[in-house]
């Protein structure tokens, strides 16, 4: 069962990898890489790990998206 | 051709390298010796039912005020780089109307993350997590706020009063270790308590307070800094 999870955790990061990489738009590759931290965070919580869980979470799934996001409107206005 | 060719023969040196690490690898059974003596000792001379934030706060706690000034000179820099002049700023930038459900939904939760936050801060002597887990929590309870209304302003006099008081006051907790206990950081200069109770592990509940907030404050100040650096004009 635990096996079976962390396989589907892992596929679904390597996808959301490679979303991230080769995507033509921008706001998806960003939220794919949210993605990525988000199953790395639940592994990290079946690995018995919840405190690098709890800030893989916050950080990286949800500051990290944020400011790229910031970043790519950013860029969109001076690009005009 | 070339080019490719050096890909592959990268690609093949790092394939050479990781299976000779995949090949001497083997898990550990037993725990080492610096791990097996916080296993063993940890709980009685720190007091903190969570071991994790035990070796964080006391063993390794200089390490702990290490990353937090890393964290700190990160937001003074980005401070410092995305300044923007008077002259540059536009009055009113185009802010994309936000939707009914974000903004009367923002003003449920918001609260609920910031009292989750302060919990795991206070509770990081008992249970998973601790200042920096609860300070990115409340960083992400601020940013909900400035994504449900993109125009607000963070006050950086507030932000950098609560940083500075609460880096002056970890640093203090440190001293005082020095004076009253073992070393610099040592948390036994407040009675360990009951083991397991909120009131307990000496210092620790009072550094993972004064680290929460640090860090919750630096992190705030780093999405207010991006976030009003939006108000540049498009050049």
């Amino acid at each position: 069962m635990f096996i079976a999870i962390a396989i589907i955790l892992a596929i679904v990061s390597i996808a959301g990898a490679i979303m991230a990489i080769h995507h033509k738009k921008l706001s998806v590759a960003i939220i794919a890489s949210g993605l990525v931290s988000l199953t790395a965070s639940v592994m990290f919580l079946l690995l018995a790990a919840p405190d690098v869980a709890l800030t893989e979470a916050s950080i990286g799934s949800g500051l990290t998206t944020i400011i790229f996001f910031y970043a790519l409107n950013k860029i969109r206005n001076n690009h005009d | 051709m070339i080019k490719k060719l050096l890909i592959v023969g990268l690609l093949t040196g790092l394939a050479f390298m990781f299976y000779g690490l995949l090949i001497s690898y083997n898990g550990n059974e037993t725990l080492t010796g610096l791990g097996s003596y916080y296993a063993q000792n940890g709980a009685r001379e720190v007091g903190a039912a969570n071991l994790v934030s035990a070796i964080v706060v006391t063993y390794r706690g200089l390490d702990t005020l290490g990353e937090v000034t890393i964290l700190f000179l990160a937001a003074a820099i980005i401070g410092f780089v995305l300044k923007l002049k008077k002259d540059e700023v536009v009055e009113a930038r185009p802010v994309r109307e936000t939707s009914e459900l974000l903004t009367s939904a923002s003003q449920v939760i918001v609260p609920v993350i910031f009292l989750v936050g302060v919990y795991i801060f206070i509770n990081g002597h008992l249970t998973p997590g601790g200042g920096f887990q609860g300070g990115a929590v409340i960083a992400s309870g601020v940013l909900l706020m400035l994504l449900a209304n993109p125009t607000m302003h963070i006050s950086h006099n507030i932000v950098a009063t609560i940083e500075s008081i609460s880096g002056i006051a970890f640093v203090a907790i440190g001293i005082l270790g020095i004076v009253l206990a073992g070393g610099f950081l040592d948390n036994r200069l407040l009675p360990l308590g009951e083991f397991g109770t909120l009131l307990s592990a000496g210092a620790i509940p009072l550094i993972y307070i004064f680290i929460g907030l640090k860090v919750g404050a630096e992190l705030s100040n780093i999405i207010g800094t991006i976030s009003y650096n939006q108000n540049e004009k498009p050049n």
